[in-house]
């Protein structure tokens, strides 16, 4: 089934937690709401399931308004974040409370039991029926709540930071399982998490939030790859980031520390963002942005290097091959090789993607006296 | 295992006093339990029996005891009941609903417990008595509320209004509402979520509300006191004739009927330390989770 946010808003004691959110879920889509703490995400999924109201704006289902059926006539399968399991009834009582709680078509016991034996062996937890959830370790509460919750064969599925109790290693099995499972039963699904690993490893789309706005909605690539807005890209990934001023199609830093061609962006300040593989270290004595050695430290089998350059010592981090010895203090010297220019936009952001040889024809000053301080 | 003892034991000495310093506070605590509690509650059973076993019994099974008892039941019956209705809606409004006046409603519920109890009563004799606004109509009506069991079931509500919601808002608080959501999303009503989820999460701490809630309904003195106007065989209910026996010369009686009153008091502890004995591992569970 379809899921269509339309416009909605909703705010907290005078704070905004959802502005004018507009959204549409494909159906059988499994869709990752992302975004760090206070941005809304988790609101966004409990007034798609009905347990929030928007103070306006409209939610639909196919293209029925959502708001005109009860919670409980919704047909939302929702996944707490603590579970939130009844812990005073077993593993089996606990699946089967929304079959149980059925007016129409109620199923008899005999179907019950069999239904929840089903979804025991779904989520592979047969055998535990008669257990009490405190008699669980995180991860197998979490699927019995997964299993409650596809029990009563929701028409959309909604996991609010399903995995964000649980240690490393479980987080990453469930993973892959939800995965699986998506893939078997095909609901339409929305998760929401602040990591991002999460999102773009098991989403088909992420849609980014920022104080209770959607920044981007995108596959996982687009979004490591074109980021649409400066906060998805350093919310992605490892950033460095460089207020420059643009004029004349080039970005500049201190006038001359950087001098980077840029393309068609509106001239006025603008903010250069890099990843670490945007950023090569100049070994072979040709020209590059000169920097001062902070701290360096070993990532993996490279190096990863946080150098300052400009006269307000921005950081630049990139990695370097493992094999360089690289001390503190040292000076280096870096060329950019990648990266994007976010620049003032009439809708927001203008965005340039650097090409591979903006540095290539790099003039910059000999007199930098910032790096003789 | 015996080394986790012998590691917890020299924990223990590490952020402990010595053992003078124990001994000390032990001691000290023994002896303020004895004189304050266990003295006083002896002395009620002594003095009970101290004309013998003959005056007791006759003391207890006098016909104004009789009615005593049978008004302080009747009272606790009515009034622990109306409190547990009270209780439980005004703690789940408050754990699980957000609305204005929250704060306001909070203060209000532990208002009888800061308020003395003679004030209580006096309330009521403001409200309902001869020189009131509501007298005069009450009279013309013929409805009798002060002096008479109305008002004394009326006063005891007030009085012990406080315990089950005070026992339960802070423990479906803790709680959350993220159960009853779930309840909610899964298809279950209102009233089904509150039976099936709400209800069994908090029925041990219900328990202890309605146990502590019915010890005071039993005890209550000051604010009855006031309203009652002290009729025997029709108002009094025992703490009063209690005071009455007990103002009367006739102490013997007044403690044997005060024994009656520590019985009930002591089953009622009785109950409850045996419930939590016995079903402990379900109540830690139970906060744990």
């Amino acid at each position: 089934m379809q899921v269509r946010v339309a416009n909605v808003s909703k705010n907290y004691a005078g704070m905004a937690a959802l502005s004018d959110v507009s959204l549409t879920v494909g159906s059988g889509e499994l869709v990752a709401l992302l975004g760090p703490s206070g941005s809304g995400k988790t609101t966004l999924l409990r007034t798609i399931a009905g347990l929030e109201s928007p103070d306006s704006g409209v939610v639909y289902f196919d293209d029925r308004d959502a708001s005109e059926s009860r919670i409980q006539d919704r047909g939302v399968g929702f996944v707490f974040q603590h579970y939130a399991l009844f812990r005073h009834m077993r593993v089996m009582d606990n699946i089967a409370f929304g079959l149980r709680a059925r007016r129409k078509s109620k199923p008899k016991d005999g179907d019950i039991k069999k239904r929840v034996m089903e979804l025991l062996d779904l989520v592979q937890l047969s055998g535990l029926e008669k257990r009490f959830p405190s008699q669980l370790s995180g991860g197998q509460r979490q699927r019995v709540a997964l299993a409650r919750a596809l029990a009563i064969e929701p028409r959309v599925l909604l996991l609010d930071e399903p995995f964000g109790a649980l240690d490393a290693r479980v987080r990453k099995d469930l993973r892959r399982w939800l995965r699986e499972i998506h893939e078997r039963t095909g609901h339409t699904t929305l998760f929401v998490t602040h990591d991002q690993e999460e999102a773009l490893e098991l989403a088909d789309r992420v849609v980014v939030m920022n104080r209770g706005q959607i920044e981007q909605s995108a596959t996982p690539d687009e979004i490591y790859d074109t980021p649409a807005t400066p906060f998805v890209f350093s919310f992605i990934g490892e950033s460095s980031v460089i207020p420059v001023t643009i004029g004349n199609g080039r970005a500049t830093l201190d006038e001359r520390v950087i001098d980077l061609e840029i393309g068609r962006l509106p001239d006025g300040p603008a903010q250069l963002f890099l990843r670490p593989e945007d950023v090569a270290m100049v070994t072979d004595g040709g020209p590059g942005i000169p920097g001062l050695v902070v701290s360096t430290r070993r990532i993996g089998g490279m190096r990863r290097v946080t150098m300052e350059c400009g006269l307000a010592r921005h950081r630049i981090e990139f990695d370097a091959s493992a094999e360089l010895a690289i001390q503190n203090s040292q000076r280096v010297q870096v060329r950019i090789v990648g990266g994007r220019v976010y620049g003032a936009g009439q809708e927001g952001y203008a965005t340039e993607k650097l090409a591979a040889s903006a540095t290539a024809d790099f003039k910059w000053a000999r007199a930098e006296g910032w790096l003789d301080r | 295992m015996s080394s986790n003892a012998a590691q917890k034991n020299r924990q223990k000495q590490a952020i402990g006093e010595g053992p003078i310093t124990r001994a000390i506070l032990i001691a000290l605590a023994l002896a303020f339990l004895g004189v304050m509690l266990i003295a006083p509650l002896l002395v009620v059973f002594i003095e009970a029996f101290g004309r013998g076993v003959g005056v007791f019994f006759d003391s207890l099974t006098s016909p104004h005891t009789m009615s005593a008892l049978q008004l302080t039941l009747l009272v606790a019956a009515i009034a622990v009941p109306a409190n547990l209705v009270f209780g439980v809606a005004a703690a789940w409004a408050i754990a699980k609903f957000d609305f204005r006046g929250k704060a306001f409603l909070l203060t209000l519920i532990d208002l009888p417990f800061a308020v003395s109890p003679v004030v209580s009563g006096l309330v009521f004799v403001l409200l309902f008595g001869a020189n009131s606004a509501l007298g005069p109509w009450l009279d013309a009506n013929n409805i009798k509320i002060l002096f008479a069991v109305p008002g004394i079931v009326l006063a005891t509500i007030f009085i012990t209004f406080p315990f089950i919601a005070r026992e339960l808002i802070p423990l479906m608080q803790q709680q959350g509402s993220s159960e009853e959501e779930a309840a909610v999303s899964l298809g279950a009503g209102g009233w089904r979520t509150f039976f099936l989820v709400t209800l069994p999460n908090v029925k041990w701490g219900l328990l202890y509300g309605v146990l502590l809630c019915n010890a005071r309904a039993m005890g209550e003195f000051g604010a009855v006191s006031v309203v009652s106007g002290h009729i025997r065989g029709q108002t009094n209910t025992l703490p009063l004739h209690i005071e009455i026996l007990y103002h009367d010369n006739k102490a013997a009686a007044a403690f044997a009927v005060a024994s009656l009153l520590a019985l009930l008091a002591l089953v009622t502890l009785a109950v409850k330390s045996i419930l939590e004995a016995r079903f402990a591992g379900s109540l830690a569970a139970q906060r744990r989770h």
